[in-house]
């Protein structure tokens, strides 16, 4: 079984962002990048799959420009065998992405494609899903389980009320949540192994896609603020402010 | 021109969900038809007929849409969609789930987890954990679009009187089925339409120590949340999880226990009406956006507060 996964660089999580001064974008100047941490979630669960046989190849595919090609490196450090990046400068909507994916899916056909369920900048949540629909295939989104079998994939989602166990066909499109699997670290070998892996560079505007926006950004601004609250000294102060000053409990 | 509207709901009743998107699509429509899919959901159709605003219940009673498996449900709105010039659904897990798929199979972009309309085609949405509001202007011909629906007032039901059309659309894609849900059972309000959540993090150290809260909880009448620690850590299960990547929740009240206020959780709280945060370490950042902050030892102040409301 070849497993293709779809990874995005984004903002490390642990950086605080901010709307530029003149409110154009977002102020992305020197900011630590990473691979974004679901696609990480996706890589390491299509390496356990490898690992416990199901799987015989990984391929890690990006859309963007030129230093994406760190997080592909790190895929292929995390247990990825080789990578695609498609190249673009343009930032390009979930809609082109999934257009590209597509093309690449016809050119690798896997039996299974493992993708993030969102990404921790734009917060979309979309690729996922709109890459299924244009293959065709099944979708199993949220996925905190995912199991193989004949030509199948059983899979547990996080839905708003629990969980939901569906069963799909292969082909098929998962996109992982939190808890599908912990991941593990690169090792330093693994990292140095990884230089040597393949990583083939396709220009976007070879596949003939097209990923004109849609959507145009307006403008980016700050959240709106929240006042300065207190501290309270005691629980008899607390209850006694939500009761007369709140006055949100009775 | 005229907006639909994708009912949320389990077969038996309309969710609130649904009227906060109905009040959106108000915002950018002045017609608004509703599509009620699922199976044995004539209930359901009923009360969306009885939503003020809305002229249509698009009804379709089929086992295929039971439990709304994306694959039958996007070609569904798909094939009904020609003639909308908005498609909304309230960016729950359902509507997160088709959506993106509808849009793709139409060729447009989606504009997800909208907060404000500012024109029929400007829309106000959170990105990067809610750190920045991006005003984003969407030039396909149709606005497919997701729905935070703590940011709209649910529209009022009850008055109007739809017309109910039922239509005969078969669309099994054949692709996927469903095998089980494992449904929290709860007796307390639904989170993301509770007016007061109570919510505990790392610091409740176990899942046992919830119970601290559920007496709160009860006295308040108030649904339980969790931050994503405490949900890792096995505590309680992944519903209860309140931030960027669980449930979005803006209650009057909102009551952190032992969290430690990361960004991914306030993502999902901060637009509380009132935040109470009550940790032992004096710098936790929660204290931040909290209204009344209370230093104190979960372990004695939950006890003490219980008794005291």
């Amino acid at each position: 079984m070849k497993i293709l996964v779809p990874i995005k660089r984004v903002v490390d999580y642990n950086v605080k962002v901010r709307p530029k001064a003149d409110e154009s974008g977002v102020d992305l100047n020197n900011v630590k990048m990473a691979i974004n941490p679901f696609c990480e979630i996706a890589v390491e669960e299509a390496v356990r799959l490898k690992e416990a046989g199901s799987a015989t190849e990984i391929i890690a595919v990006t859309v963007g420009a030129t230093n994406t090609q760190e997080q592909l490196r790190t895929a292929l450090a995390l247990g990825a065998d080789r990578a695609i990046l498609v190249e673009t400068d343009i930032e390009v909507e979930p809609l082109g992405i999934s257009k590209v994916l597509k093309a690449i899916v016809e050119k690798e056909s896997p039996d299974l494609i493992i993708m993030g369920k969102q990404a921790i900048d734009g917060d979309n949540n979309q690729t996922g899903q709109m890459l299924a629909a244009l293959m065709g295939y099944p979708q199993a989104t949220f996925a905190s389980e995912l199991k193989i079998s004949d030509n199948k994939a059983e899979v547990i989602r996080e839905v708003d009320g629990g969980l939901q166990t569906i069963s799909i066909n292969l082909p098929a499109v998962v996109t992982s949540d939190l808890r599908l699997n912990e991941p593990r670290y690169a090792s330093l070998p693994n990292i140095m192994k990884a230089k040597q892996k393949q990583l083939d560079v396709i220009n976007s505007g070879d596949l003939g896609v097209d990923l004109n926006p849609r959507i145009s950004t307006v403008k980016v601004s700050p959240p709106p603020e929240r006042e300065a609250g207190i501290i309270v000294e005691s629980v008899d102060q607390l209850v006694e402010k939500l009761k007369n000053e709140a006055k949100v409990i009775s | 021109m005229t907006a639909l509207v994708i009912a949320e709901h389990d077969n038996n009743e309309l969710k609130v969900s649904t009227q906060n998107t109905i009040s959106a699509a108000l915002k950018i429509e002045d017609d608004i038809h509703i599509l009620v899919a699922g199976l044995n959901c004539n209930s359901v159709a009923e009360e969306a007929a009885t939503c003020e605003g809305v002229s249509k219940i698009l009804y379709v009673d089929s086992s295929e849409y039971e439990n709304f498996l994306a694959e039958n449900m996007s070609s569904l709105i798909k094939n009904i969609s020609t003639d909308y010039s908005s498609i909304l659904a309230p960016s729950t897990t359902n509507g997160k789930n088709y959506m993106p798929r509808v849009a793709a199979l139409m060729d447009v972009s989606q504009v997800s987890d909208i907060i404000s309309v500012e024109s029929e085609d400007t829309f106000q949405r959170p990105i990067y954990a809610g750190s920045c509001i991006a005003t984003v202007k969407s030039s396909d011909s149709v606005k497919v679009i997701t729905v935070r629906t703590t940011a709209f007032d649910a529209s009022p039901k009850g008055t109007g009187s739809a017309e109910i059309l039922k239509l005969e659309e078969v669309n099994d894609a054949g692709l996927s089925q469903f095998i089980k849900d494992e449904l929290a059972k709860s007796d307390r309000p639904e989170l993301t339409a509770a007016e007061i959540v109570i919510s505990g993090g790392r610091g409740m150290q176990n899942g046992d120590n919830f119970s601290l809260l559920e007496g709160i909880a009860d006295k308040l009448g108030a649904a339980i949340g969790a931050s994503r620690a405490a949900v890792d850590s096995g505590f309680v299960p992944n519903d209860y999880q309140v931030g960027q990547t669980g449930k979005i929740v803006a209650p009057d009240l909102y009551i952190a226990v032992g969290i430690s206020g990361a960004i991914q959780h306030l993502a999902g709280m901060k637009d509380s009406k009132v935040i109470v945060a009550i940790n032992k370490d004096e710098d936790a950042p929660i204290f931040q956006v909290a209204d009344y902050g209370l230093v104190a030892d979960l372990f004695t102040a939950l006890p003490e507060m219980e008794s005291k409301i």
